[in-house]
């Protein structure tokens, strides 16, 4: 038996003209919902209970409310890198075991990696490009800079959304605290000790 | 990933419904993404049960605790009536992946993870659990994280769930919903281990729905934690892990629950070391004899033998912290 699984899109469409065609379409709609697909993704979604290889999921991403057909094997972290042009969450493993693709989905940290699109309707996700409010950087994304945490830098918009999970999960009372707490986020660059300076710091900014 | 159906349920008959027809339940997902991402599992109907109504932690009739298979295991370790009755549970929880993990995953999804045996995950390596009757590469390969219990010519993988080994530990008891309707499994035989079988991993039917994970009271007071050794300090496997509940009236041993994992195909109950404690008075010399007995019957493998001292080092600690003699 072939082990090969088919190609993961059925669209030939290149990853830079799909962007390119999301944008579009976005631009296009002055206040209404974002609809992507589906002529993109070339599935027509199904109104059934029990849906096709795509379904039509409506959710919020950094307050913006959307309406996008997926493939139903589309993680969270695809749909925002590849379909919504939001490359901030990392793919490092693309397993659950680096944090990389770390954002928030109701306001609880998850990893976007392990999370299937389609499982979101009505969910809110927020990224690490919908943290600054306006030219106003998060605390910690300002603690990060104040600190120096991170020579790389690819793991450090899912090292900021773990660090925002952490901060809101009240476990930030010692170094030591926040070390397990935040474990779930690796870094390469060995950033660690500067890392849980930075939570530290926007522990106290709170 | 090969293409599935996906449904959503909000009500458990029409959930059994979609399980009995050949769905596969959803919850956290975080094992089930991840063995399909590698095809090591092929559903080709996906049943998302996450809105199902099994939310919920109630304190039982003196002093036990009913989970719901839904609750997260973020929200089970921080839930303050588990804290207060049983902390083995929310310490074995807290010690368990990452804070993305736990807030991810549910309690009933943690007791059908499947192995984290590399083997098992790697589809061109011969694996009797993944593909019976194809051997085991375990057996002669790199198996320094494998069982020393538990372990059959068919199958030597460990058992990754910490909460399991509480819940081992605790003695408890699975809820299930199925076609033919309700019915309760003591935890020691909802997880199987490999023998001839490997592919079968709990005692659960097609369609079958884990509502609720309960245990039994205990007389209190209750002094229970849990204890796990890891290659790194944080987010891993363990190689070795003991749950202990102790209750202690007049200065002797009333109540012994002892459980180890890392070691076994399945959590590990320590029979042994439980009735080496009961009537006895804590002591640093009965917490050195009674883990004594903690590896008997252990197997090693080629890579896998300091397992059996660590293990028995692993219980006497965990044994003294609980047992306060020092």
């Amino acid at each position: 038996m072939s082990t090969d699984p088919p190609a993961a899109e059925p669209s030939a469409l290149s990853r830079r003209t799909f962007v390119a065609t999301t944008v579009a379409v976005g631009g296009a709609v002055a206040a209404g919902d974002l609809v992507v697909g589906p002529s993109a993704f070339g599935a027509e979604p199904s109104t059934a209970a029990e849906t096709g290889p795509s379904t039509r999921v409506s959710l919020v991403v950094n307050g913006r409310r959307l309406t996008v057909v997926v493939d139903n094997r589309t993680s969270l972290l695809d749909l925002l890198r590849e379909h919504l042009g939001l490359t901030g969450s990392k793919k490092g493993c693309n397993a659950g075991a680096c944090g990389a693709c770390t954002v928030l989905v109701d306001g609880r940290r998850v990893n976007s990696c392990l999370t299937l699109a389609v499982r979101l309707e009505g969910a809110e996700v927020t990224t690490i490009e919908g943290l600054a409010k306006g030219e106003r950087l998060h605390p910690l994304q300002q603690a990060f800079i104040d600190q120096d945490a991170f020579q790389c830098g690819f793991c450090t918009p899912g090292q900021i959304m773990s660090g925002v999970g952490c901060l809101k999960e009240g476990r930030t009372g010692s170094a030591e605290e926040i070390r397990e707490w935040m474990s779930g986020n690796l870094c390469r660059c060995g950033c660690y000790v500067k890392i849980v300076r930075a939570v530290e710091q926007a522990a106290r900014w709170k | 990933m090969y293409p599935f159906s996906y449904t959503r349920v909000s009500d458990l008959r029409t959930a059994v419904q979609a399980g009995s027809d050949g769905g596969r339940y959803i919850a956290g997902g975080t094992t089930l993404v991840d063995l399909m991402r590698e095809t090591v599992e092929r559903p080709g109907k996906l049943v998302d049960i996450s809105a199902l109504p099994l939310r919920e932690v109630t304190a039982t009739k003196g002093g036990g605790l009913r989970i719901g298979a839904l609750m997260r295991m973020a929200e089970v370790a921080a839930h303050p009536t588990v804290r207060a009755l049983y902390a083995v549970i929310s310490q074995a929880l807290e010690l368990s992946a990452s804070a993305q993990l736990r807030n991810m995953a549910t309690i009933g999804g943690n007791i059908m993870q499947r192995t984290r045996c590399t083997y098992f995950r790697d589809v061109t390596a011969s694996c009797n659990r993944r593909e019976p009757g194809t051997g085991c590469a375990a057996r002669e390969g790199f198996n320094r994280t494998h069982a020393i219990l538990g372990t059959s010519e068919q199958c030597v993988a460990t058992h990754p769930s910490d909460v399991a080994v509480a819940f081992a530990a605790l003695e408890a008891t699975v809820h299930l919903l199925g076609p033919a309707g309700e019915r309760t499994v003591a935890f020691s035989d909802f997880l199987l281990r490999p023998d001839n079988t490997p592919q079968r991993e709990q005692s659960i039917r097609q369609g079958e729905l884990i509502t609720a994970v309960e245990v039994p009271a205990q007389p209190r007071p209750l002094r229970s934690g849990y204890v796990k050794v890891r290659d790194r300090q944080s987010y891993e496997f363990a190689l070795t892990s003991a749950a202990v509940a102790l209750h202690v009236r007049g200065g002797v041993i009333q109540v012994a629950k002892v459980a180890a994992g890392g070691v076994g195909t399945v959590p590990w109950k320590l029979s042994a070391v439980e009735q080496r404690l009961i009537g006895q008075r804590p002591s640093e010399a009965l917490w050195t004899q009674a883990a004594e007995v903690a590896a008997d019957g252990a197997q090693p493998l080629a890579h896998n033998n300091f397992k059996v001292e660590l293990l028995k080092r692993t219980v006497e600690r965990q044994l003294r912290v609980v047992g306060g003699t020092r």
